[in-house]
């Protein structure tokens, strides 16, 4: 292997990894949720939508664009506790698989009244970030994607503090552990659910603004949920270090399969990779990389 | 959905029980054909025994087995596909056995993506499901072999005959499907009374204390992914042959597969009527919504908004069903069918 091809594995690496902490910016968004309610949300692909619609249309209608980062996160807050208060409220109790496919049905309905609202038409989002890809040690780096990753970044340690050092994350985490023992101490777990669901609801107006200046705000940004599920596999549903980790993985390793397996099965194989890849983990490891092993009674 | 009628099999005849087949048998067979406009058959009937076929396969493994399946349209085109091509290369094939060895190859292909099955419960399983989605949607597209080098991957249905008759036509059809669908139907309603069924909800129910009492879990599941997968192909055969005559793979999309699973959901998880209820409200529901629409706000309501409103509505019923009726119409069909039977006594 000569130096360039050497230089351009590595470039394909960084661009893929790079792309990979946009994977693990949606599949955040589910750790959250799953962690403290134990429910999938397939419904954080459409709320990733619905901000970036949101967002874009108010500032397409002259609303500067602080306020309009406010107005949709505002909107953010009353969907999650609109979201706990009708659907997590009455389902509690239920099995995972009833309050996952209750989330297929969320998934619909955000889906269709974000674009029942604001249109099916593709907006254009630029948020000022120039994306001139620049040059490191003789392989270009998109500039774009280098900030992407340090907003992840200091989401991902904004987060962690707030768990750590916050009453409410403290709440969290105990519910998270153990929900029983949650409440009987006294934590409000309607109240709880609601401010995750707006956590996570503030992860989507994050992805969904650096998606959208991405691809373009339209109705396929709601299908990164498909790209943000096998991180999770992979990662583990419950760990937001395996979803980072994991979006890592799978990020660089689907952009060099695409480059040096794909000639050889025809190309397009960026669809199913990262699922194959998650199962081959999946495998030696059940419950992911970083995921909980539960232990099974009768 | 915990609690099931496992003694129905040793009751004397319960002539009750015998009634409604034989009706469904008299309408299926005498009046539709008969009667039926081509509208009703070639819209609303085709695509309803399809997907209600569909939909029983998804029941065995979901609802009965306890297995999430995301991936049931992949199985669908791997059936329609399969069907196409045996057609296609083997000369003078039946169509009885080009259907079988359509749905015998969707089980292969079911077992092989059913294998994770044996380590991966919950939403690891249903997220590798999803593989299967993928994998075979591009596979499809990707090698022309199966559609026979059609630019587009579109495959066309041949002319479909059985023991010399032609089954081209809009009747011909329905009588191939609802003959399909009744076999098979049949055939699934014993096997959910036998032991194998008793062991499908066994592991569904708690796998772990199936496994305690010696039921072999391992074996238990792939047969669920292979009996569902081998109905779903033959209703992809139907869908592919019957209905739509001409099919791409993106027709056996994502979505196709969440219909199917909606369909079982709103139906009646567990319940093989439910997935005959699900099916006819799946199909209905659109045509409903859109003449509602037009009634109401007229020309206002462009096919856009008629879309997403229907994406809300749809969603928002999964909910209440899940919610208000978490055994869905079957079960509101049987309070109705009790409250009438008691003002009648």
């Amino acid at each position: 292997m000569s130096y360039y091809d050497f230089l351009f594995v590595i470039e394909v690496l960084v661009g893929g990894l790079l792309s990979g902490v946009m994977y693990s910016l949606v599949a955040i968004g589910f750790v959250l949720i799953y962690k403290t309610s134990g429910v999938l949300n397939f419904a954080q692909g459409s709320m990733v939508l619905f901000a970036a619609l949101t967002f874009v249309s108010l500032v397409e209608r002259g609303i500067p664009f602080v306020l309009s980062l406010l107005i949709t996160f505002a909107a953010m807050v009353v969907l999650g506790f609109t979201i706990e208060r009708t659907v997590l409220r009455p389902l509690v109790n239920r099995s995972p698989m009833t309050l996952f496919m209750a989330t297929l049905g969320l998934s619909y309905i955000i889906e269709g009244a974000a674009q029942l609202v604001w249109g099916t038409q593709v907006h254009g989002l630029d948020l000022g970030i120039d994306d001139t890809p620049f040059e490191v040690g003789g392989i270009l780096i998109s500039s774009f994607d280098l900030l992407a990753s340090g907003i992840a970044a200091a989401m991902v340690a904004g987060l962690s503090a707030f768990f750590y050092w916050t009453r409410i994350g403290l709440a969290f985490r105990a519910v998270a552990d153990d929900q029983f023992a949650a409440l009987a101490v006294g934590l409000r777990l309607p109240r709880i659910w609601g401010t995750v669901w707006t956590a996570a609801g503030f992860v989507a107006l994050v992805a969904g603004l650096l998606w959208g200046a991405r691809l373009g705000v339209q109705f396929s940004l709601s299908l990164i949920v498909l790209k943000a599920l096998p991180v999770l596999v992979l990662g583990g549903f419950d760990s937001i270090l395996g979803a980072i980790v994991g979006g890592l993985i799978i990020g660089a390793s689907e952009k060099l399969a695409e480059v040096y397996l794909g000639p050889f099965v025809g190309g397009g194989i960026e669809g199913w990779f990262a699922y194959a890849l998650a199962l081959v983990v999946l495998l030696v490891r059940p419950s992911g990389l970083f995921g909980q092993k539960t232990v099974e009674r009768v | 959905m915990a609690v099931q009628a496992l003694d129905a099999a040793t009751l004397p005849i319960d002539w009750q029980r015998l009634a409604l087949p034989a009706v469904l048998i008299v309408v299926g067979y005498g009046l539709i054909p008969a009667y039926a406009s081509s509208y009703l058959v070639e819209a609303i009937l085709l695509p309803f025994l399809a997907l209600s076929l569909a939909a029983v396969g998804l029941n065995l493994l979901t609802g009965y087995c306890g297995q999430l399946s995301l991936g049931s349209s992949a199985f669908m085109a791997v059936g329609a596909f399969a069907a196409y091509n045996f057609n296609l290369r083997i000369g003078g094939l039946p169509l009885p056995a080009t259907m079988i060895l359509a749905g015998i190859s969707a089980a292969g292909i079911g077992v092989v993506f059913g294998l994770p099955s044996l380590r991966l419960r919950g939403f690891y399983l249903a997220v590798s499901t999803l593989a299967a989605q993928f994998f075979v949607q591009w596979a499809l597209t990707k090698f022309g072999w199966f559609s026979n080098y059609n630019p587009s991957g579109v495959i066309s249905a041949p002319h479909l005959t059985v023991a010399g008759f032609s089954l081209d036509g809009a009747t011909g059809r329905y009588l191939l499907s609802v003959t399909t669908v009744i076999v098979l139907t049949g055939l699934v309603s014993r096997l959910v009374n036998s032991a194998t069924g008793r062991n499908f909800i066994a592991v569904r129910d708690n796998e772990t204390a199936a496994r305690v009492i010696g039921v072999p879990v391992l074996r238990t599941k792939l047969l669920a992914f292979a009996i569902s997968s081998f109905i779903i192909g033959v209703a992809g055969v139907l869908w592919a042959f019957t209905y739509l005559r001409t099919v791409e793979p993106a027709g056996f999309n994502l979505d196709r597969s969440f219909q199917i699973l909606f369909i079982i959901i709103i139906g009646g998880l567990a319940s093989i009527r439910g997935a005959f209820l699900g099916a006819a409200f799946i199909v209905v529901f659109p045509l409903v919504l859109s003449r509602l629409g037009a009634f109401l706000f007229g020309g206002l309501f462009d096919s856009g908004a008629l879309d997403m409103s229907q994406r809300i509505v749809l969603g928002a019923l999964i909910i209440i069903f899940l919610i208000a009726e978490p055994n869905g119409l079957s079960a509101l069909f049987d309070r109705l069918k009790r409250r009438i039977g008691s003002r009648s006594s």
